[in-house]
């Protein structure tokens, strides 16, 4: 297993807004959290990515208990993440996006460049271009990541997200503002990226998307899990369909 | 040659004056670069000036080696105090580092051996004119190299979003404490150039009014690259001299020179050539400084 939490929970006043989660995640599949708005979906993800440290709980990560340890820790043992609203580094320009997002894996360069003949990161540029061409997005590799359209924005996250070659990547509501167009072309991306072995955690709302995306789905409801199962499976659970309906609408 | 070696004569206290200012401006540029607003340089500026000032007098060490024991003292003193301001961020961050400094005047102004009120009289002017210039023309190569570096990257990874920045893998609080020691380093390396340029210290030549005159020399200059903070430095510290044929006006000039550059040139004076640039920054609302 790749990811494993263990009675994962955490509150916030007197809101328990995670609330002993168990989940586990086997590797090179897309794994799909989804719930109603206030499920506790992104409280889980900031758990598991080190912004926010659980109350109780463990999450294992690779074997190793990793539960508490910071973001950027994180990071290096292979947990990327995008975030729900787009974090982009605005003044930087695409390129600088990627490379920012491949510091994990890049050696330290500072000193090698105080001679001034070095340009020791090429092979790190070529590829970030590369994962920008992948991305669609290499046109627009000296344009600031703040002026690109909002779904060259979402891709680009991605983009910087893969750049550190993670084994989990955790796309916080991807779709959120893209067209049917770039929704489906997400979908292949992650489709492509789990066949190739990275283990994908898809919290969404775009339930099409997560049908069509995930090997398997988890259900969140008042942070707990109420339903697990194939995507099937979780669309005929009685359970599912009540905390929908209860708050929104399934499809 | 008789020409530059007369100018050089005659202002060879503003041209010392300018440089030091150059590597102050220098100092802050690099905490202002990775987003953090600290005013503790004129602080470790003073540091570096007394402790290199002492050594001499009292153990009559080599200047070289006084001046460099001064940066490091500021700069061993700088990580504990990083690691403790750095819990703070914006203008609590910028009021904690002004305390420090406010903490050190009183220090200075208690201690017999730094001379009290009196401070310190009589320091032998060891500072030529080509230390103060290599020193400048050494910190702006390294910081420019570093700029384009993983490190450079990081830091402004961090001014543009820290929680991002920390999911790329950069350890955050590491980043910004580097940028604070280096920085106290090269205030430290300018106060003790200055010491010995200026015969004579005090406390208050190190307190709020430097610390201010510091970030105004990098914000006015801008911060996208070492040249705004030298540039900035350089006009600051020569317009009073180029404005003296004005007399009673010079002060209104001066203040109006300063209002036209931050008005229109909001990202300092270097940017004037990027004046497109600065107005996408401004659409896509990124973050301010650089």
């Amino acid at each position: 297993m790749l990811l494993e939490t263990l009675g994962l929970s955490r509150s916030f006043g007197g809101v328990r807004a995670v609330a002993g989660v168990d989940l586990v995640i086997a590797p090179a599949q897309v794994f799909g959290l989804i719930g109603p708005n206030g499920a506790g979906k992104t409280t889980f993800v900031n758990i598991v990515s080190g912004h926010l440290r659980p109350d109780a709980g463990t999450v294992h990560f690779a074997q190793g208990d990793v539960t508490g340890l910071a973001p950027h820790v994180l990071a290096r043992l292979g947990i990327a993440r995008t975030f729900q609203g787009v974090r982009l580094f605005k003044g930087l320009t695409v390129l600088e996006n990627v490379l920012v997002g491949r510091h994990a894996r890049m050696r330290p360069d500072a000193l090698r460049r105080l001679w001034p003949r070095g340009a020791p990161d090429l092979a790190d540029r070529e590829i970030a271009r590369s994962l920008l061409d992948r991305m669609g997005l290499a046109a627009r590799a000296g344009a600031l990541a703040g002026e690109l359209a909002y779904g060259d924005q979402r891709r680009l996250e991605i983009a910087r997200a893969l750049a550190s070659e993670p084994r989990l990547l955790i796309l916080d509501e991807p779709a959120a503002g893209m067209n049917p167009a770039e929704s489906s072309g997400l979908r292949g991306l992650m489709r492509d990226l789990a066949l190739n072995g990275l283990t994908i955690l898809l919290i969404e709302h775009d339930v099409r998307l997560v049908m069509g995306a995930c090997d398997r789905v988890a259900v969140l409801n008042f942070g707990r899990k109420i339903a697990e199962g194939t995507p099937a499976e979780v669309q005929r659970n009685p359970a599912v369909r009540e905390a929908y309906l209860g708050a929104e609408d399934v499809a | 040659m008789d020409a530059i070696a007369d100018f050089l004569s005659a202002y060879s206290t503003l041209i010392a004056l300018v440089g030091v200012n150059a590597l102050l401006a220098l100092s802050v540029w690099i905490t202002l670069y990775a987003g953090q607003l600290t005013l503790g340089n004129a602080a470790f500026m003073g540091i570096g000036a007394y402790v290199s000032a002492l050594l001499g007098r009292h153990l009559g060490m080599p200047f070289p080696l006084a001046l460099g024991l001064g940066a490091l003292a500021a700069g061993v003193l700088a990580v504990p105090l990083g690691l403790t301001v750095f819990r703070l961020r914006g203008v609590y961050l910028a009021i904690a580092t002004l305390a420090f400094g406010e903490v050190l005047r009183v220090i200075l102004l208690a201690t017999p051996i730094t001379g009290k009120g009196q401070g310190l009289n009589g320091i032998p002017p060891k500072t030529e004119l080509w230390h103060i210039f290599v020193s400048c023309v050494v910190v702006a190569y390294v910081l420019w190299r570093v700029q384009g570096s993983t490190v450079g990257r990081a830091w402004a990874a961090i001014r543009e979003d820290e929680t991002a920045a920390a999911s790329q893998g950069i350890a955050i609080r590491r980043y910004k404490l580097g940028a604070f020691v280096a920085g106290a380093l090269i205030a430290a390396w300018a106060g003790g150039l200055s010491a010995h340029v200026t015969f004579s210290i005090d406390p208050n030549d190190f307190a709020f009014s430097k610390a201010v005159q510091i970030l105004v020399f990098a914000v006015v200059g801008g911060l996208p690259n070492v040249a705004g903070p030298i540039l900035g430095a350089a006009l600051l510290t020569a317009l009073p001299e180029i404005l003296r044929p004005l007399k009673d006006y010079r002060d209104i000039f001066q203040g109006a020179i300063l209002l036209f550059v931050i008005i229109f040139l909001p990202r300092g004076l270097v940017t004037v050539a990027q004046l497109r640039r600065t107005r996408r920054l401004q659409k896509i609302g990124a973050a301010d400084v650089a």
